[in-house]
């Protein structure tokens, strides 16, 4: 669909040939590197989510394999050497567990919680938002109400009544996430849907006479995906942060699965006789974690909005 | 006027739908037999109950008992204390508002100076270390940064105590620990907790109104005039940013109280929310249904009062209701 394909030869000589438009995706690239810190953020989850996908290779001990405990080794402070003669450089839990390779086990979790539950939101909201912003209408008041309704509560007070209700487990903690977030991601969606809808494309599309269905995956949707991009990553962060914090009160994952809250929950009795690192390392996982994904996603904003950039 | 009782109505009516959801809720995810009766009750004490509950009746014939029983005040009595549910859970909310109300209390009064001054002093290193500031006390998990307080400040330095609510005294017939000395000592890092999240979105709004109403004529004119900086700053300025503050305020009570559920857990402060996480980790179920139903009903109110605060402030907005 180059511009220049249509332009007569002759003409070259006299005008100058028009640039092939870049494509999108090369532009975002080279304005999202143009930030530092945006890069860091991006080195920093890549090697973060690399890390918790390596885990079972590059950990010292499998923390979960009880065979590789040893109770003497329980409560090293970081750098000390155990029983066994193996480093603990993060220090060691009171079964002896190595702080590192139990963080790496946790993150693994957290992410994979934080991203099933966050993508499957998405996939919801944006399939509600979509209709209730092309169909309007009477579709439109009742979702929309829903959504209003929704938001209207604290994200950590409905997860919490949904757990209260669900009991623990895994797929709970999931099911919750997803009804927490889902409104979210359907008031955007819509909110980008509408302003789309009275776009040229959508009456080019209707006047060929595509069906609604089509016109509204197929031609819409594309095109409201750059902010709910942002949101979503936005929201991964904010999935990953309230499973932490679900499971910390002892609501959220249940102990055969240790999250990264789960870890912090089990060293917090141990902060207050000073052995510090059961807690605050698996705290900075998250916080790193965390600030990672909320720097990627703020420079996301600013580059796919043309308008923002300076 | 009219705007009023239109508002009072809807928040009935919000109500009611809520109520009606609630009802649901216990009705699809389980048999709120074991939901409501104590599941150690013997078979005749299990019929009886069912017979009083009116769980043997039809659906809309409960809906209305449960609703007529909770407009009398009756959510049943729990597992664990054998008290009535609602008496426990109206026990704990003075030392949660009090906890609210002191974290709202630092947020605004340290939130507001610091955003007006990133505002006015836009681009410069300490308008710059305060955003920085607030960017961080938004991506720390709050309960994350409520250990790291007892940590640093109680454990190390020794400061302030781990945990509880100290001293109680009595003001204008308000029991509160915010009236002692060893009262107002204990509440201090829980209430730093609770306030920094909402510290930082505090810092946020009022840095952009103050940007945004900076550059508008009528402040332009108050210096043109000659005023004196402060009186611009405290009394042109402030008068226009203040109303995202008052909303944020408002709705933030309401997060606070749900976030207090953190906090008050970890710090082991005797509020509702510790109440809450201790009867799900009991499955102490009568003062689960009970905390959801107050919280509605406090979420409600809390609307309520907003949006008539919201009117107060800015008459534009009643007009514009009344004129639809």
């Amino acid at each position: 669909m180059s511009v220049t394909d249509t332009q007569p030869p002759a003409a070259a000589p006299l005008i100058p040939r028009a640039q092939p438009p870049e494509r999108p995706a090369a532009r975002i690239i080279r304005d999202f590197a143009r930030s530092p810190l945006a890069l860091f953020g991006l080195a920093l989850l890549l090697v973060i989510v690399l890390a918790a996908l390596l885990a079972p290779w590059i950990t010292p001990q499998n923390p979960y394999d009880l065979r590789s405990l040893s109770i003497m080794d329980s409560r090293l402070a970081p750098g000390e050497v155990g029983f066994s003669g193996v480093s603990f450089w993060l220090g060691s839990d009171g079964q002896g567990r190595d702080m590192f390779s139990a963080i790496l086990y946790g993150l693994r979790i957290s992410l994979m919680v934080g991203l099933i539950a966050c993508t499957s939101a998405l996939l919801i909201g944006l399939t509600l938002g979509l209709v209730a912003a092309y169909f309007g209408g009477r579709t439109d008041t009742v979702i929309m109400r829903l959504v209003d309704l929704h938001l209207s509560f604290p994200p950590i007070l409905v997860a919490l009544i949904l757990l209260a209700i669900l009991g623990r487990g895994l797929e709970n903690i999931i099911v919750a996430l997803i009804i927490v977030q889902w409104a979210t991601f359907a008031r955007m969606a819509r909110a980008t849907a509408l302003s789309e809808r009275g776009r040229e494309y959508v009456e080019a599309a209707q006047s060929l006479g595509l069906s609604r269905i089509r016109i509204l995956f197929g031609h819409l949707l594309p095109n409201c995906l750059p902010p709910l991009m942002v949101l979503y990553t936005v929201e991964i962060a904010s999935a990953i942060a309230l499973e932490a914090t679900l499971s910390f009160l002892g609501v959220g994952l249940p102990a055969t699965q240790p999250s990264l809250g789960l870890l912090i929950s089990n060293g917090f009795q141990f902060v207050l006789s000073g052995q510090y690192w059961i807690s605050v390392f698996p705290g900075i996982a998250l916080l790193l974690l965390i600030v990672a994904i909320n720097l990627v996603g703020d420079r996301l904003r600013d580059v796919l909005n043309p308008r923002n950039i300076t | 006027m009219v705007f009023v009782i239109r508002r009072l109505l809807q928040a009935l009516f919000l109500g009611l739908v809520m109520s009606a959801l609630v009802f649901a809720g216990i009705f699809a995810v389980g048999n709120p037999v074991d939901i409501l009766i104590d599941p150690d009750a013997t078979q005749a004490e299990r019929a009886r109950l069912i017979a009083q509950l009116g769980l043997d009746r039809p659906f809309h014939e409960q809906y209305f008992i449960f609703l007529g029983n909770l407009l009398q005040g009756d959510f049943g009595n729990s597992f664990v204390y054998n008290r009535p549910a609602l008496t426990l859970i109206l026990e704990r909310m003075p030392a949660t508002l009090e906890l609210a109300f002191a974290a709202i209390v630092i947020a605004v009064v340290l939130g507001i100076p610091l955003g007006v001054y990133a505002g006015l002093r836009h681009g410069t290193p300490g308008s710059q270390a305060v955003m920085a500031g607030s960017i961080l006390g938004f991506s720390v998990p709050n309960f994350w940064q409520a250990i790291m307080l007892i940590m640093v400040f109680s454990v190390m330095l020794g400061w302030f105590p781990v945990s509880g609510r100290g001293e109680v005294g009595t003001f204008l017939g308000i029991r509160s620990s915010l009236f002692t000395l060893n009262g107002l000592h204990h509440i201090a890092l829980p209430a730093i907790n609770l306030a920094i999240g909402h510290l930082a979105l505090v810092i946020r709004l009022a840095r952009s109104g103050t940007r945004e109403v900076q550059a508008q004529d009528f402040i332009r004119f108050a210096r043109a005039k000659g005023l004196s900086e402060p009186r611009i700053v405290l009394v042109h300025l402030l008068r226009n940013i203040l109303i995202p503050i008052v909303t944020l305020v408002g709705m933030s009570f309401g997060g606070l109280i749900a976030f207090a559920v953190v906090t008050e857990t970890i710090f082991a402060w005797p509020g509702m929310g510790k109440l809450i996480i201790d009867s799900i980790r009991m499955l102490d179920r009568p003062v689960v249904v009970a905390y959801l139903i107050v919280i509605v009903v406090i979420f409600i109110i809390l609307n309520l009062l907003v949006d008539l605060l919201y009117s107060l402030i800015d008459p534009r907005i009643r007009l514009d209701e009344a004129r639809q």
